[in-house]
């Protein structure tokens, strides 16, 4: 059977997941070829959920093409918008108000965080235990508490703009956040002991999906689904835009490169981005909160790039302006899109279980894949 | 003591005084059947919202709260809701299977109730062959699954009743296994007899550490056969969306959901008989006045009561652990439970020879 995988033939069962399917979670349409409950194909299908972002973003000002971008990948918008205020910064040669660079690490720290959470209650609802998915919204809610304080919304928040913060912390962040952290000390050994613990969601796990360092490389993969193979890929070392290198926090890399490596880095960065707000919460340096911009936004004539690390792996943002105050071409190298195109890759041979599974450590957000 | 053993012999012998034999009978029968759809109605509508409340109370949450006080009247709600809508057949399916599939779950799920003591001679049938009855109507219940599988021309629903046929062929094996080893206890397969064999002691307590073994596998076995989370592969929502009831709507669907339910209790109902003493109250030994106080307790009960406490556990599997995949799940069967369950009914029978037991 083995060497029939990858063909298909006469007789295969075709199936439609998607795009209303539980665990796709979101309209992703996957056409998988079977053999009985193996997986010989697996075939993704885009476009459910195509907003032209990019599109739509040509025809906005660089003040306001940003508050599209927290629709792409919802789960991370604070770390969208970052990418394309640094875009728009860079062009524009702004110096960033030191406070102002550390509430946007503060913010991409905690959006991070309830990113993560978020997964693993949703993976593990993917692997059929529905419990955690609450145990994981008890700590988000909390997380959400404080951006709907500080920035107004809960989920896509438009709080970064070129320059800086929208507007200052709220004066009950710093208590929040350290409510927070308390919390998710208290709460975290129940993750292991629910999830990571149980043998049958070991048995799930280990051994799944299994991508190669190599192909990790050729897919594009980033993130913590690549760092899960042993791939050095975290834009905040390697390329460290803000405060990030004055920071202390570790790249988590596992090299097992199957499931249980990818799930085990997610978990693990949670810790360390906890590390991080331990470290700068006691420390927001007083001043401005965002820098003297003036009021149209012109970008010289000319190409801009920067890359950053959102929860999923690399965003990269690419601007070509013609000197005028939209953007002349805007291309969003969105991490979601990178990372489904090893899908057939990792699932083939598998069962459909595996293929929930593997979907699920991939942490798909489609209309980031689409946009 | 109140004892719902005088109850049925008064309307019987107020019955057989009153009519000729074939008259009574054919009342007993009426009244028998009136009974059991009572007690499936009040089944299905207690343990929706047992299951409901027990899921809010793992989950750090309320669960339904707003029909009746505490929502109690919540799935007298959903009751008329799905008597409400519409049953739909699709276009492609062969509709007679179709809707002839749920009806054959639930039938299977009634009939098994025939031989259970619900409490001190409150039985509906007294056969000599209970246990060996149960364990061959329950597994009728398949044939209903894969026919609603096949029926529904739907793949996902294909999958599901095929999963759901092999898994509940193999983990018949394991309940019947571990049902055996009592069996080789009690030397009787009449339910009664399995209950009075226990006046001393339960089972569970009195043979020692087979049948500590055996109990383990045969809730992890019959959860397995009612198609219960970790092992509801037949339904499995996030990989076949919901398996082999994809199609059904209305009470078409109700009914596959009603009978699930029905089977966890007839499945808990058992294990509670052969395991747990039945109705028979909590004895030790030759304690005379501990069992005089325990007597006190009605029968129906204690039958409840450990009825009750099995299903709770069989919930509590579904909300903690994560879904098996479908090679582990029969590799769960055929490598561990079954070799296992064998080993131990021969441990077992060395236990009952030798009369090492209490």
């Amino acid at each position: 059977m083995v060497e029939e995988i990858g063909k298909t033939a006469e007789g295969d069962l075709i199936i439609n997941v998607g795009p209303q399917h539980p665990a796709t979670h979101g309209v992703l349409h996957l056409v998988i070829t079977l053999n009985g409950e193996t997986i010989k194909k697996v075939e993704p299908h885009l476009g459910y959920i195509h907003r032209s972002i990019e599109k739509m973003c040509e025809s906005l000002t660089y003040r306001q093409f940003i508050y599209c971008t927290s629709r792409m990948d919802y789960l991370s918008a604070h770390i969208n918008n970052h990418a394309c205020a640094l875009t728009v910064e860079k062009g524009l040669g702004i110096e960033i108000p030191e406070r102002a660079q550390v509430i946007r690490v503060l913010m991409d720290e905690l959006t991070r965080i309830a990113s993560h959470e978020l997964w693993w209650g949703a993976m593990a609802m993917d692997l059929g235990a529905f419990t955690p998915f609450f145990h994981a919204f008890r700590e988000r809610e909390s997380i959400n508490d404080i951006m709907e304080e500080t920035c107004g919304a809960r989920l896509t928040m438009n709080y970064m703009v070129p320059g800086g913060v929208m507007m200052d912390l709220h004066p009950n962040f710093q208590n929040r956040v350290k409510t927070f952290l308390k919390l998710y000390k208290q709460k975290i050994h129940e993750y292991d002991e629910l999830v990571t613990g149980n043998i049958i969601f070991q048995n799930r796990m280990k051994g799944v999906g299994y991508l190669s360092k190599e192909a990790a490389i050729s897919y594009g993969v980033t993130g913590p689904a690549a760092r899960g193979s042993g791939v050095s890929c975290d834009i905040r070392k390697l390329y460290p835009y803000e405060i990030y290198n004055q920071l202390d926090f570790q790249e988590i890399l596992e090299t097992e490169g199957d499931s249980f490596a990818r799930y085990m880095v997610r978990l693990r960065e949670m810790n360390e981005s906890i590390k991080i707000i331990e470290q700068l919460i006691d420390n927001i340096p007083e001043g401005d909160f965002q820098a003297k911009t003036k009021a149209v936004l012109k970008l010289p004539k000319g190409e801009f790039y920067q890359r950053v690390e959102t929860a999923r792996g690399e965003l990269g943002v690419y601007i070509v302006s013609e000197g005028g105050t939209t953007p002349y071409r805007i291309k969003f190298r969105s991490p979601g899109f990178s990372n489904l195109s090893c899908l057939d890759h990792i699932t083939r041979g598998g069962k459909i279980g595996d293929l929930i599974a593997s979907m699920g450590t991939l942490d798909l957000v489609i209309p980031d894949i689409d946009r | 003591m109140f004892s719902l053993e005088s109850l049925t012999t008064l309307v019987q012998d107020w019955l057989n005084k009153t009519f000729p034999p074939a008259i009574a009978l054919l009342f007993e029968f009426v009244i028998v059947g009136v009974l059991a759809i009572a007690l499936f109605a009040a089944l299905g509508l207690v343990l929706v919202i047992m299951e409901r409340k027990v899921a809010a109370w793992i989950q750090i949450r309320l669960g339904p709260n707003r029909v009746g006080p505490k929502g109690m009247f919540q799935s007298a709600a959903d009751t008329v809701k799905l008597i409400m809508k519409e049953g739909l057949t699709p276009d492609g399916a062969d509709k007679f299977l179709f809707n002839l599939a749920p009806f054959i779950v639930m039938m299977v799920a009634m009939l098994v109730l025939a031989p259970i003591g619900f409490a001190k001679g409150f039985h509906i049938w007294d056969i000599n062959i209970g246990v060996l009855y149960v364990s061959a109507i329950s597994s009728v219940s398949v044939i209903g699954i894969l026919m609603a599988g096949w029926s529904s021309n739907n793949k996902y629903s294909l999958l599901g009743a095929m999963r759901s046929g092999a898994q509940m062929v193999s983990y018949e094996l394991s309940v019947g296994l571990s049902v055996l080893s009592i069996i080789v206890l009690t030397g009787s397969l009449n339910i009664n007899d399995i209950v009075l064999s226990q006046q001393n002691g339960w089972w569970l307590f009195k043979a020692h550490i087979p049948a500590i073994i055996s109990f383990v596998i045969f809730i992890i076995a019959v959860t397995a056969e009612t198609n219960r989370a970790p092992f509801d592969l037949s339904e499995a929502e996030s990989e076949l969306t919901a398996g082999f009831h994809t199609e059904y709507s209305g009470m078409k669907f109700a009914l596959f959901f009603l009978a699930e339910y029905i089977n966890i209790f007839i499945v808990c109902a058992i294990g509670a008989t052969l395991f747990l003493g039945g109705w028979m109250p909590f004895h030790i030994g030759n304690w005379e006045s501990f069992n005089h106080v325990m007597d006190y307790i009605p029968t129906f009960l204690w039958f409840f009561g450990k009825t009750f406490f099995l299903i709770f556990l069989i919930m509590w599997f579904r909300w903690t652990f994560p879904r098996l995949r479908v090679d582990q799940l029969l590799n769960l069967e055929w490598k561990y439970l079954l070799p296992i369950s064998m080993v131990n009914l021969i441990m077992m029978t060395l236990v009952a020879i030798k009369g090492w037991h209490f």
